[in-house]
């Protein structure tokens, strides 16, 4: 539904080049909840805002549905008029809301369809139908100022559908709120993403945001996607700072004469007793470190951090074991690769 | 004295009102001007802006009487004379235009960028973003600029008795001042007072009142802090 490739950004001021964006792929997919997740300054911001075109990148290209929008005419602001059509299929919110002060609710979520020309009675109707959905019925006369900040984010939600857009651009939609009504906001979100089949690009710096709605996930470091995929794939992926992140695990380096293992169960394998099943087959000792079971995109996924007795090379038979549970093992102080060769021995 | 009065009062707000009405006319979309051409405007052009800015500027440092004798052939080219009323309304709105559009130019940078950018996200061009974004809401200020503007140019005003355009500041200079009258200057010095505070108290209504439907209710933060002092000293 929206793809970036070789998406680069240079701001230029003073003669001093700050690169935003350094040559980003990004392939969202129809229907899917994906975040980008990163620290500020990493390109988040930027990124969104090429996806419409607010920032006119300095290469690549930037396709939603279908239509390639970077070569449309304008130039960011001064945008020709079928990327301005363009845009206006693609709803955006954002973390400071932006609403009009001047406006009433029902005001506000009638600007965007005030801006494609309709009738006064369909904008009527159609803004009285969003303030419904998003639950504010109620508040169509009041104005901003009047409403809470989750109100606030409803009604930047009801004006950003006003359009029937098939794609939701989220620029911290949830980052100057409160946990109780971000979690009110990414649930309204997610309802949204299933009830209207809607695509949702959000970026954010919480971890939560991605755990609690995201089906895919990138994280952005110094301008660059340097992990993104399906949370699953992400949770598979040795190594992942991604997968860590989203389940921190506590527990202390490994000694010399024991071993740690990172123990990631999802799906199927998370009914398995394999922890019990592992101490009598083998007949050793365990001890659990640490442990975080949750919900990741809908998805039952838990993290153990597990400490075996001996060195590695002594735990070779039992790790093997647990990855032919299907389970996915990451030994600490272990490359990925040399654990690969190790198993061989 | 009384009909000089009455008639010098309304010189003065026929004079004012026209040059305020053509000085919001013109220094509305001036104002506006200045903020889309400057750096990082929507019609970034830095050319324009440094010569709009550079026009505004010389108009704004030029003395008011040197101004009217400046526009002398300009004035009669648009009025047919030089003298009179009408004569006045063409160098006090030539003088205010540009005052105007620097207290526009305040306000409507004020107005958050976010804004802007939401519009531009809706598909909104420019003039959506000016129609719709920056005049909405930036009024309360372009209101309270207005009053401003109205003030100086009463004062402005007083100085088009120089070309018989009459009005209450000619009053007190040419009676009160000139032929010792200071019972009359006084007096219209008590109306000009009197005008500007009605017009100041109006102004200011109009900006809070706007500024009250974006739910900002309640007394103003001034008389609060004054309530809340009272209170204090009343418990201690």
């Amino acid at each position: 539904m929206i793809t970036t490739s070789g998406l680069t950004k240079v701001y230029r001021s003073r003669g001093r080049e700050v690169t935003a964006l350094d040559g980003v792929d990004l392939h969202v997919r129809e229907g899917e909840v994906y975040g980008v997740i990163g620290q500020s300054g990493a390109g988040k911001s930027s990124l969104i805002r090429c996806v419409n075109l607010l920032e006119r990148p300095t290469s690549g290209t930037v396709t939603v549905a279908g239509q390639d929008l970077t070569a449309l005419a304008g130039r960011g602001p001064r945008a020709g008029k079928e990327l301005r059509r363009a845009r206006s299929r693609i709803g955006m919110v954002f973390q400071h809301f932006n609403l009009l002060s001047s406006r009433t609710v029902q005001d506000n979520v009638e600007l965007p369809l005030e801006i494609l020309g309709k009738s006064g009675k369909e904008r009527s109707r159609k803004a009285l139908e969003l303030l419904d959905l998003v639950g504010l019925a109620d508040k169509a006369k009041a104005y901003p100022a009047q409403l809470s900040g989750g109100q606030k984010q409803r009604v930047g939600i009801a004006r950003a559908l006003a359009g029937d857009p098939k794609v939701l651009l989220s620029d911290e939609a949830t980052s100057a709120l409160d946990p109780e009504t971000t979690r009110s906001i990414l649930q309204l979100l997610r309802d949204l993403n299933r009830q209207l089949g809607l695509t949702v690009l959000l970026i954010t710096h919480e971890m939560d945001v991605v755990k609690s709605i995201c089906d895919s996930a990138a994280l952005m470091e110094r301008g660059r996607v340097v992990e993104s995929g399906t949370v699953s794939e992400l949770l598979a992926t040795p190594g992942s700072e991604l997968a860590s992140a989203l389940f921190p695990l506590g527990g202390e380096a490994p000694a010399d004469d024991r071993t740690v293992v990172d123990v990631t169960f999802q799906g199927e394998a998370a009914t398995q007793p394999v922890i019990s099943q592992l101490s009598r087959t083998y007949n050793i000792d365990i001890s659990i470190l640490g442990a975080a079971i949750d919900t990741v995109g809908g998805l039952q996924v838990g993290r153990m951090r597990i400490e075996l007795p001996g060195r590695y090379e002594d735990n070779v038979v039992p790790i093997g074991f647990l990855r032919e549970q299907g389970l996915q093992i990451d030994v600490l102080g272990q490359e990925p690769v040399l654990l690969k060769e190790g198993a061989q021995l | 004295m009384q009909p000089l009065l009455e008639q010098a009062c309304w010189d003065t707000l026929y004079m004012v009102g026209w040059s305020t009405l053509i000085a919001v006319v013109g220094g509305l979309p001036l104002g506006i001007l200045l903020v889309l051409t400057d750096r990082g405007g929507l019609l970034q052009n830095v050319l324009a802006n440094k010569v709009i800015g550079q026009i505004v500027n010389v108009a704004r440092s030029m003395p008011f009487i040197i101004l009217m004798v400046a526009l002398m052939s300009f004035t009669r080219w648009v009025t047919g004379t030089t003298i009179g009323r009408e004569a006045a309304i063409v160098p006090l709105a030539i003088g205010a235009i540009p005052f105007f559009a620097r207290l526009v130019e305040t306000a409507v940078r004020e107005v958050d960028g976010g804004l802007v950018e939401a519009v531009q996200s809706m598909g909104g061009n420019t003039w959506t973003v000016v129609r719709k974004v920056l005049v909405p809401e930036s009024l309360p200020s372009v209101i309270a600029s207005t009053t401003t503007t109205i003030v100086a140019l009463i004062g402005y005003s007083a100085m088009a008795g120089t070309v018989g355009a009459g009005g209450l500041g000619d009053i007190a200079i040419r009676y009160g001042y000139q032929r010792f009258e200071t019972e009359l200057m006084w007096l219209t010095v008590a109306i000009l007072a009197v005008v500007i505070s009605l017009i100041q108290f109006a102004g200011d209504y109009a900006a809070r009142s706007l500024h009250r439907r974006g739910g900002q209710s309640g007394p103003a933060p001034k008389l609060r802090l004054l309530k809340a002092s009272t209170a204090t000293s009343k418990t201690v």
